[in-house]
């Protein structure tokens, strides 16, 4: 009999009109890491936010038994004085405060008058060198990197004497040095008896770091798999996740890239917005052909998104300097609007906060940036709008039961294909995709590959910046490398390798 | 379920309903007498004009104007010692009254939008610059207004020779019919022609039934204008600023603009909208609405003093939030303050004619705010989190 940290038994939790969690099952065994998968909205944060007590108990049906007691947590609270942690997505970190105030928050070391600074920094370092990070605890959180963040994180986990660990999708926004880095963290603490539940769609990762994998799809546990001989591979992973074999994770395109070139960027330097005297892009020069996907890869921070953004209508940096050109014609950029008009998009990263407004409807973010075609001398035709917006729907398979729905109900991946209608809508003739597959499922990140060839197809251009290799290489032509700001390699998709990728960028470190 | 979503729909005209109703009883019927009716709107014709402009502004963000009551002040002073000199022409004084508005609103819109001075500080120190400057401009006097023409354009009745010599103003009846068949007329056109294109549409009898329900009040409130004097020049005033804010903020591009920035400011710059612009013209409107308003105040009352216009700002963003705009920004709708600053209209106006006391009107006031807010948010964090 294997000895269990947790049993969650039959639990079912309903929301208003949906059914998130249908009778689900999880049995986690003491000091073992646990990954949880399934498509977006298939109930796995549901599920962990039942077991933390933010849907307290009451609210769903079944039973949580936690070290051979039922529990019955009613607040976030409860379940952490059991020593349940949870770390989510979207980092909670205030980012005025002290790593050590963070670390302590709600939870302050008090002294005889008020809080004991001494102990608090003294004890918020004990904890961040278990996790290895060397930093003074009084150092603000705006001023270390979302890696780092993440790691501040866990070492307030640490803090809460931790013994159940959950860490929702805690790699998403890392690069992937330092999400080894968090990865063998993990399996640091393992050793010493920590029990943790890990949440990612990055496949390759959980085959790395997990002993088991429980798939979940639809609200309903499907299986759980064994994998403490390491011997399970992705491909496994995603045909329980879709309920099918995805023999192909990019589909086929015919490479038809013209001689025209769509987009030629020259010597462009951009400087940071407050320290001015910072470079953050130097002296780049690229360009990319009608029909043709173009990649940059580079680690976190390397500059990229950047660059995009401060060809996209100067939206980016101070003191920016440099030539572009949009088939064939020097273009002057000053705005948004004058980069849209001359036919370039920016599909931004940060989609929910920098792309769409999430408490309007599928329709207006559709039309957005391109208004005036659904107006008649600025007034709106509403009709002709939710036409767009549906034949958008329709095109990109986004999934909802009407297009008046509002964009914040709607998942990662139907979020995205709404971002990319609404950009498509724009009709621009050169679209930059930044981290178009960010944090969605293997299926929907299918469809917006799918998407991305029929647009080149049309003889459009397409910039990707992607943090995963594996797609740049599947989806690109080329790709350019960017490390701290710099081009330092450009190579055939063809005859690039992740090793030679990342080569690139080691070898750019050393000079 | 049905009468849930019902009421949530239209929790503030419920509201507006049972409070109407309780003073209609609270007063012994006093509310309802004509005069008293017709009053309700010229006593409230500056909040429905405000409500509109500050909806623009809270729009973009919750973002209020603390200066509009100074800037009534301010205009309306402005406009009397104009026309204290006698020397110019009534519409040229409103001209140059409108127009320092604008300024007013371009000074404000300037600081905001351009250089990035929060609102609330922004219009802060508006409160104080343009009082001052009314008071300095009235010299600390109460200067009574006797240009005839000047009050005729906001503070007059309509009468028709011949249709309103008698007891009975017939004119105001008969406009009043008259909207009432437009309305309905425009129903079945628009039903007419969502049934051609094959749009799904609500059901004819909760429809035609709201329309008949909107008929029967339209008809109602002209029944008792007639009998008192007609229909009120400010009236017309108030109904065409309403119009074209209901207009702007729910057909236009320039108005999806407002919603844009207070969804997502970052988004919304993005996709190449100028967000500077759209707080411009926040701060523009808004002065220019408090600066019509300063005229339409100084003609009803006659006259203009150091204390005109004190506190409007109050009225104006209580009426929206009240009306269902968001104190985040990005929802929010002219029908929806409407109703918000009539149901604060019918408290006021109610418990003047009670008789209740000056201070505990404004303990109701408070109170109604507050309660109107907390409902807001609460039903919101129910419903719209979930999910």
């Amino acid at each position: 009999m294997a000895d269990l940290i947790l049993e969650m038994k039959n639990i079912t939790k309903e929301f208003p009109g949906v059914k998130a969690l249908d009778n689900v099952n999880l049995k986690v065994e003491r000091g073992e890491i646990h990954a949880l998968v399934g498509e977006n909205g298939a109930g796995k944060s549901t599920l962990m936010n039942v077991l933390s007590g933010t849907y307290p108990y009451g609210t769903y049906t079944g039973d949580i038994v936690y070290n051979g007691k039922v529990c019955q947590f009613k607040t976030l609270h409860d379940s952490e004085t059991e020593g349940i942690v949870i770390i989510h997505q979207e980092l909670a970190l205030i980012p005025e405060l002290s790593i050590g105030e963070n670390m302590f928050l709600g939870n302050e070391r008090k002294g005889k008058f008020g809080i004991d600074w001494d102990r608090t920094y003294h004890e918020a370092e004990t904890h961040m060198r278990q996790v290895g990070l060397k930093e003074e605890a009084t150092t603000l959180i705006k001023d270390i990197g979302t890696g780092k963040q993440q790691l501040v994180e866990i070492a307030k986990a640490l803090s809460k004497q931790v013994k159940l660990l959950i860490l929702d999708e805690p790699t998403s926004s890392l690069n992937e040095e330092d999400a080894k880095m968090l990865l063998d963290l993990l399996l640091h603490f393992k050793q010493e008896g920590m029990t943790s539940i890990i949440i990612s769609h990055k496949l390759n990762e959980i085959s790395y770091v997990a002993d088991k994998i429980t798939v979940i799809r639809d609200g309903a546990t499907i299986e759980t798999i064994d994998n403490s001989e390491r011997n399970i591979n992705e491909a496994r992973i995603i045909q329980g996740m879709v309920g099918r074999e995805l023999s192909d994770r990019y589909p086929a395109r015919e490479h038809k890239i013209s001689d025209q070139i769509g987009m030629e960027v020259r010597n462009w330097t951009v400087h940071h917005p407050l320290y001015t005297e910072k470079k953050v892009v130097d002296g780049v020069s690229f360009n990319v052909h009608r029909g043709e996907i173009v990649g940059f890869s580079g680690l976190q921070g390397a500059g990229r998104t950047e660059l995009a953004m401060s060809i996209f209508g100067r939206s980016y940096g101070a003191d920016i300097s440099g030539e572009v050109l949009i088939d064939g014609k020097p273009q002057t950029l000053k705005t948004a609007r004058d980069a849209i008009e001359a036919g370039l998009a920016y599909v931004t990263e940060d989609r929910k906060g920098n792309g769409l407004i999430l408490t309007e409807s599928i329709a207006k973010n559709t039309t957005m940036a391109r208004l005036e075609k659904v107006c008649n001398n600025g007034i709106i035709d509403v009709d002709k709008e939710n036409a767009v917006a549906e034949e958008y729907k329709d095109k990109l398979r986004t999934k909802t039961p009407s297009v008046q729905q509002n964009v914040g109900n709607l998942s990662g991946g139907n979020q995205q294909k709404v971002l990319l209608s609404k950009w498509m809508f724009a009709d621009p003739e050169v679209l930059i995709l930044d981290e178009p597959t960010r944090g969605i499922d293997v299926g929907a990140k299918y469809e917006i590959y799918c998407i991305m060839n029929d647009l080149v197809a049309q003889g459009k251009s397409v910039v990707m910046i992607s943090s995963e290799m594996p797609e740049l290489l599947g989806m690109c032509d080329r790709i350019y490398v960017m490390n701290e700001g710099r081009l330092v390699a450009e190579m055939p998709a063809a005859e690039a390798t992740q090793e030679k990728i990342m080569a690139a960028i080691l070898q750019s470190d050393k000079k | 379920m049905k009468t849930k979503a019902f009421i949530k729909k239209y929790t503030m005209v419920i509201a507006l309903c049972v409070v109407f109703i309780l003073f209609a009883v609270l007063t012994g019927g006093r509310l309802l007498y004509p005069q008293n009716l017709s009053n309700l709107l010229l006593q409230n014709a500056y909040v429905l004009v405000m409500a509109c402009g500050m909806l623009l502004c809270i729009l973009t963000g919750g973002n209020i104007d603390l200066s509009v009551g100074s800037t009534v002040c301010l205009v309306g002073a402005i406009a009397a010692q104009l026309l204290a000199t006698d020397r110019m022409s009534p519409i040229l004084v409103i001209l140059i009254c409108l127009l320092l508005s604008v300024i007013i609103g371009v000074w404000q819109g300037f600081w905001i939008g351009n250089v990035h001075i929060p609102p609330f500080i922004c219009t802060l120190a508006g409160m104080f610059l343009f009082r001052g400057l009314g008071r300095a401009i009235l010299g600390s006097k109460t200067v009574a207004i006797s240009n005839k023409s000047f009050l005729n354009i906001f503070a007059s009745y309509i009468a028709v020779p011949g249709l309103d010599d008698g007891e009975k103003k017939w004119s105001a009846f008969i406009a009043g019919i008259i909207i009432a068949a437009l309305l309905l007329v425009n129903t079945v056109r628009s039903r007419a022609h969502k049934a051609k294109k094959g749009y799904k549409q609500v059901s004819a009898a909760s429809e035609f039934g709201k329309i008949i329900v909107i008929d029967a009040l339209v008809l109602y409130y002209t029944w008792k204008l007639a009998n008192y004097k007609g229909i009120p020049v400010m009236a017309l005033w108030v109904l065409a600023v309403v119009l074209i804010y209901a207009f702007i903020t729910s057909k236009t591009a320039f108005g999806r603009y407002f919603y844009a920035v207070g969804g997502n400011e970052k988004a919304t710059k993005l996709s190449g909208i100028n967000t500077n612009f759209v707080y411009f013209m926040a701060y523009t409107s808004m002065s220019l609405l408090a600066g019509l308003s300063g005229l339409l105040m100084a003609a009803r009352i006659g006259s203009v003093n150091g204390d005109t216009g004190n506190s409007f700002e109050m009225d104006a963003i209580g009426s929206c939030f009240i009306g269902g705009a968001s104190a985040y920004g990005g929802s929010g709708t002219v029908p929806g303050i409407m109703v918000g600053a009539i149901l604060l209209g019918v408290i006021n106006q109610g418990m003047s004619i009670i008789g209740l006391d000056n201070n505990w009107q404004y303990v109701v006031k408070g109170a109604v705010l507050l309660i109107a807010v907390i409902f807001d948010v609460v039903s919101n964090h129910k419903t719209g989190k979930a999910g």
